[in-house]
């Protein structure tokens, strides 16, 4: 179990994020602008499921199950947009 | 061997109880990960199809109701993960605080989440006979909004199913006189509610920042 000053500064992260994932909107990269925005969601996405989640200390079952929904997920962007971007 | 009337008799200790649960609830959320990454993926097929479209669209969002909703949502998990510390070292008012804290940024978020729909339904942004955009490609501007529509409807329906759990709990710890028999509950309803957290993590850029560099 972590402590309240650990999880405090997890959110004090995923707050410093969000205001720089909407600081990072406003400047141009052109196409980057998604994958950036995108990268940060998965920081934060990450410190959520290994912090709050608790996956950081889950046994290796458990986290193989949480992986899976994901690797299904891959999976279906994979097949569907391997047709929609060749043709 | 003693019977612990909190270890229902197919398993061997509370611990394994436990283990059992929580692997149960991932698989939930696995099904869930599923249900909203069809959402996901129809927005990405949308999205390439209709680049300039979308980032116009997106344009015409609330970033500020939006931006302060991810705010919320993220001290809630916070709240939330506070009140599991709390039902693991068996202190029901504290886990009942947060619990009920936790619901209560919820409903703001809800309230909020409202307010914004029902300015850009005045705006007329609302997919159907009433549908109005002033741009270039407002029949596919219209499919931004369906899947807006669709994606956050979704979504705040977990939010409230997540708040009428959040309530329910919170009562069931402050009048529990055995708070050890709803840790494990605590922590699943946990899970569930970091998972409504993710799932916005991801729609948030998607919906609202997308187009505000162009």
């Amino acid at each position: 179990m972590n402590s309240v000053k650990h999880y405090a500064y997890v959110t004090a992260g995923l707050l410093g994020l969000l205001l720089l994932t909407i600081g990072a909107a406003y400047i141009h990269f052109g196409p980057f602008n998604t994958a950036i925005a995108m990268l940060i969601s998965l920081a934060k996405a990450s410190l959520i499921v290994l912090f709050f989640m608790h996956l950081r200390t889950a046994k290796p079952l458990l986290r193989v199950f949480a992986c899976a929904g994901f690797f299904w997920l891959a999976l279906l962007f994979a097949l569907t947009l391997s047709d929609y971007l060749t043709r | 061997m003693q019977a612990d009337p909190a270890v229902a008799h197919q398993f061997e200790d509370a611990a394994q109880q436990r283990d059992a649960a929580t692997l149960g609830m991932w698989i939930f959320l696995a099904t869930e990960v599923l249900f909203f990454g069809a959402m996901f993926l129809g927005y990405t097929v949308y999205r390439i199809r209709y680049p300039e479209t979308f980032l116009a669209a997106s344009n015409h969002t609330l970033i500020l109701f939006g931006s302060i909703n991810t705010g919320i949502l993220l001290v809630s998990s916070f709240c939330m993960v506070l009140a599991v510390r709390a039902a693991e070292l068996r202190r029901s008012l504290a886990t009942g605080g947060f619990l009920a804290l936790t619901a209560v940024l919820g409903i703001a978020f809800l309230i909020l989440k409202g307010f914004e729909y029902r300015q850009e339904i005045h705006e007329g942004l609302l997919p159907g006979a009433g549908f109005h955009f002033e741009g270039a490609d407002p029949r596919h501007a219209e499919m931004f909004f369906y899947l807006y529509f669709l994606m956050t409807g979704v979504h705040a329906l977990h939010v409230t199913i997540g708040v009428c759990l959040l309530g329910w709990f919170s009562l069931r710890a402050l009048f529990t006189s055995r708070i050890e028999r709803l840790a494990t509950s605590v922590d699943l309803l946990g899970l569930y509610w970091h998972f409504v957290d993710l799932v916005w993590i991801f729609l948030f850029p998607l919906i609202y920042l997308i187009g505000r560099s162009t």
